[in-house]
């Protein structure tokens, strides 16, 4: 159930700038909002999108969720190649490495 | 008669976001291949456009997620993403509620689908409509395959979509075009972003371009993850697209992997028979 409510705190901030300045604004009181493990609530909390790529967000919100933080594409792709080497393998969801997250266009 | 266009193309955020890392050689063909896919829709003059796109949680979630929406909104905001990011910039494009609400009507004589009378465009309507209407002028009617929120909807059921659809555009006295936009083989937002299966893609293109229902619908979703990743299911869009021209085959323009794209390139058409072109004419 977390990793539902972990995708939807992404996609609402994707979607909705108010949400956005509620977030920048008062970050603790965003997550709160949601019902998170520690270890999410400690991805948001640390801008931290290759955890938020094991724990098994959708591409389709974390990439978008990337840019909005700042992050360039090639630092998108590398933040989960680190991560999945520190971490292992995608926990959840349909957006599991192949291949050992080899490859990648760069 | 009424459906005066129907094509697909791919839909990449790549496509606008990251077209000046792509290899000319083969980026510029491609564009090449959607300038052409332009000139043929503008010829066809059409009052509207029906894009039939993959939803990428634009708009629905897991709370409540439509396996089929069409949009049926005065006017649609996009890009969701940071314009900067995807270098298409925001903007209103317009929409035909009425149309809307007709088509839908229509479609739901034979298929079940949601409606939303508010609706924001990702890349998936955005970078093709940059490309095939650049001044975002025609009316757009919008409609939504869930491809991202397994259960999915079946090949099968997508084709019978694309089916009602087309009975929907016959039943209108407006020139409607149609759009199919998804990936094919693709592992987009992972660390293998530009992994693609060109068989795969060529194979899947075969079948389309040949209308080969059985063929078309014959994959299995465990079949098309393995071999075409979690973005191949985005082919229930085009699948969609020959559902509504059955009957009718189509010919390839393009198809060739852009990895800083994260898909093939490509640009089909349907060639709708010459008697619904005498009719619509």
């Amino acid at each position: 159930m977390s990793l539902y409510a972990l995708q939807k705190l992404l996609y609402e901030l994707n979607r909705d700038p108010r949400v956005q300045q509620e977030f920048t604004a008062d970050r603790e009181g965003a997550i709160g909002r949601y019902r998170l493990s520690d270890e999410e609530a400690d991805a948001i909390r640390n801008d931290d999108t290759g955890m938020l790529y094991i724990l098994g967000v959708n591409g389709q919100i974390l990439m978008h969720f990337a840019a909005w933080r700042g992050l360039a594409w090639d630092d998108y792709i590398q933040a989960m190649k680190d991560a999945l080497a520190k971490h292992g393998q995608v926990r959840g969801g349909i957006y599991a490495a192949v291949d050992g997250g080899e490859g990648g266009a760069v | 008669m009424s459906l005066v266009f129907a094509g697909i193309m791919s839909h990449g955020p790549g496509m606008r976001a990251r077209a000046d890392r792509a290899d000319p050689a083969v980026r510029d063909p491609f564009f090449g291949a959607l300038d052409r896919l332009r000139e043929r829709l503008e010829e066809a003059r059409p009052d509207a456009i029906m894009v039939i796109a993959a939803e990428h949680f634009a708009n629905f979630f897991m709370n409540n997620m439509p396996a089929y929406c069409i949009g049926m909104a005065e006017d649609y905001e996009g890009p969701i993403e940071d314009p900067e990011w995807l270098r298409v910039p925001r903007r209103t494009i317009p929409g035909n509620p009425d149309l809307s609400r007709r088509i839908i009507g229509k479609v739901m004589e034979r298929v079940d689908v949601a409606y939303a009378e508010e609706w924001k465009f990702d890349h998936g309507i955005m970078v093709p409509l940059s490309f095939l209407t650049p001044e975002f002028d025609l009316p757009v009617i919008p409609a939504n395959i869930n491809c991202q929120g397994p259960p999915l909807t079946p090949l099968s059921r997508a084709y019978e979509f694309g089916r009602a659809v087309r009975a929907a555009c016959d039943a209108m006295p407006e020139r409607i075009a149609l759009i199919g936009t998804g990936g094919i083989s693709h592992w987009p937002a992972t660390p293998n972003s530009g992994k693609i299966n060109i068989e795969w893609d060529r194979e899947f293109l075969r079948r389309w371009t040949r209308n080969d229902r059985a063929a078309l619908t014959g994959y299995t979703d465990e079949e098309t993850l393995r071999d075409a990743g979690q973005g191949g299911f985005e082919i229930r869009t085009l699948v969609a697209v020959a559902g509504a021209c059955e009957g009718s085959t189509g010919d390839l323009w393009f198809c060739e992997p852009i990895p800083i794209f994260a898909t093939s390139g490509f640009a089909a058409v349907m060639n709708l028979d010459e008697q619904a072109a005498a009719k619509a004419a």
